[in-house]
């Protein structure tokens, strides 16, 4: 039985709780658990070691991962884990590590994996137009998508053993302009809401933001408001040649539906559009469609968020 | 000092760009049998690509020296590279081998460092990730098995006798400089891809593709089928904007996503 390898997901410091997907994917695949925690402070580790169904925990500990060198992860994380498959999550730090360690090891990556029987994964292709079942035989490093697998039950309580280790960093970080505002990233965010060109003009995006707030989701936008407004920067931008999203609620407002927008968000479990016009495509995606104007129905839409959470 | 002379002495990069054919991303896919069936879409170099190739000019515009643009692919791939040549590339180059058929990630940077190596690149710009699989595996792989530094998902550059990037990382976006030898995987950024000029297209027309292949390893991950996701059952659909206040109540008691 080979190895599975799960590294854990490091999001601002911390054990990201997807991780206990990748535990449930691992286990699909077949074989004996690892989890790697890549840290600089071992004691992230702890929630990892309640996980059901994981055999050994390792923290590996290094400065590195306190940056963003993908060459510094890889280095660092190929010396502390053993021979095996490895499981990591689809963001784009860690496709980027994966990559780098794959070919460390000579072996191939497959991304952003949405379904696991035994060796035959499957991974959305053209953005999720199509999907693209593969058989791997022998070891590979495998990225899979959040909020797909369920995640293991908590419980157990595994031993946690820390390794240092140290990393072949390349690059160097000169300055981080920080995001002006706190709302989240679409990549990262469980709800979203997005405007395209039905919008009107970029300055209505604060509607969009006004109900962003009220429910903690980030801001979203089609290509067409992109290539359209200059205000609208291209990291909101929603779709095959943006990003591709699966949050569990996505609200598209005065979006018509094209192809390429749908590529991209067509995964998310709810998805609620507003748009004026009856016939347009997004409707035929959506679990919850509202044919006016959004001028009519995002004051409404606000109110009775405000008057459910507030 | 001739210019030889000078362009050693200041180290001029030479610089690759990886292109890519895909489908027209405004295509629909459909899927015939265990896979999808491409017969009738419009074929397109991958929209990352071209952002990758104006990276490279730039690259070249500030720092001298040649920008060639490498696909791995049959010959029914060459348009791609006519493309980039229009655009201002100095030199297009196909690497295939009849046997290949499809490569996995392992075998594809195989045939990739062999390829890079033997063109004497320093700098290899690539998409952030291809329109078909959307892996992103290529870069930092590539990156890897050179030994080399790289950075991905960049959406600005700055040149000198390292590159300076721009690209997103959890708290904003971060500039980071990139020592050379390196390979840099290009998202839509601040630069527009130039649009080919009447000129380009001409010696687009003319120019010569070179030939080389490489050794690929036996591929481990093989595709067994394609098909179609799910189709979504039909939603509940609402007119005029009142309703707004129905549907939240559906999000929290029937969707429970509130």
């Amino acid at each position: 039985m080979t190895n599975m390898i799960v590294i854990a997901e490091l999001t601002k410091g911390n054990v990201n709780p997807s991780t206990a997907e990748l535990v449930s994917a691992a286990k699909a695949m077949g074989g004996d658990v690892t989890v790697v925690v890549p840290c600089t402070d071992a004691s992230i580790a702890d929630g990892v070691s309640s996980y059901d169904g994981v055999s050994k925990v390792i923290a590996v500990k290094s400065d590195v991962f306190a940056g963003n060198d993908s060459s510094g992860w890889a280095t660092a994380l190929d010396s502390a884990i053993p021979a095996g498959t490895i499981l990591c999550l689809a963001t784009a730090r860690s496709k980027d590590v994966g990559s780098r360690l794959a070919a460390r090891r000579g072996l191939s990556i497959v991304q952003d994996v949405v379904s696991i029987e035994g060796s035959n994964l499957t991974s959305p292709i053209y953005s999720g137009k199509a999907n693209q079942t593969v058989s791997v035989s022998g070891d590979a490093v495998v990225s899979v998508r959040a909020n797909v697998f369920p995640a293991v039950a908590s419980g157990s309580s595994n031993e946690v053993s820390v390794v240092d280790a140290s990393g072949d960093v390349k690059t160097a970080v000169q300055e981080v302009m920080h995001r002006a505002s706190a709302r989240l990233d679409v990549s990262e965010a469980n709800i979203i809401i997005s405007g395209g060109r039905g919008m009107g003009s970029p300055a209505n995006f604060t509607h969009l933001e006004a109900v962003a707030d009220t429910i903690g989701a980030a801001v979203g936008a089609s290509r067409a408001a992109v290539d359209t407004w200059d205000e609208i920067p291209h990291s909101m931008q929603v779709g095959q040649t943006g990003k591709t999203v699966n949050p569990n609620l996505y609200i598209a407002v005065g979006i018509s539906g094209a192809i390429q927008h749908l590529a991209g968000m067509r995964s998310s479990k709810y998805i609620v559009a507003i748009n004026k016009d009856a016939d347009a495509p997004i409707f035929q995606h959506a679990d919850y469609g509202i044919v006016a104007t959004w001028e009519e129905a995002l004051p409404v839409f606000q109110d009775a968020l405000s008057n459910l959470l507030g | 000092m001739n210019l030889i002379s000078l362009a050693l002495m200041i180290e001029m990069p030479t610089i690759v760009v990886l292109v890519k054919q895909v489908p027209d991303t405004n295509a629909k896919i459909a899927v015939q049998g265990d896979r999808v069936d491409l017969s009738s879409v419009k074929m397109e170099m991958s929209p990352y690509d071209s952002f990758a190739i104006e990276t490279a000019l730039r690259h070249k515009e500030a720092a001298g020296g040649t920008v060639t643009a490498l696909t791995i692919g049959a010959a029914g791939t060459e348009k791609i590279l006519k493309d980039a040549k229009a655009m201002g590339v100095d030199n297009i180059v196909r690497a295939w081998d009849d046997s290949w058929g499809e490569l996995d990630s392992n075998a594809l940077q195989s045939v990739l460092k062999e390829s890079i190596e033997s063109l004497g690149a320093d700098t290899v710009y690539c998409g952030k990730s291809a329109a078909d699989t959307g892996a992103g595996s290529t870069g930092p792989g590539l990156a890897e098995r050179l030994g080399w530094s790289n950075a991905s998902n960049v959406i600005g550059a700055e040149f000198s006798t390292d590159v300076t990037v721009s690209m997103p990382v959890e708290s904003g976006v971060a500039k980071i400089s990139v020592p050379l030898p390196a390979v840099i995987s290009c998202d839509k950024g601040d630069f527009k891809p130039r649009k080919a000029n009447v000129k380009g297209i001409m010696m687009a027309k003319k120019a010569q593709v070179e030939l080389m292949t490489a050794t690929a390893p036996a591929s481990s991950v093989v595709v067994s089928n394609h098909s179609m996701p799910a189709a979504k059952p039909a939603g509940k659909t609402f007119e005029g904007g009142s309703s707004a206040s129905q549907v939240v109540q559906l999000l929290r008691d029937e969707a429970n996503v509130l």
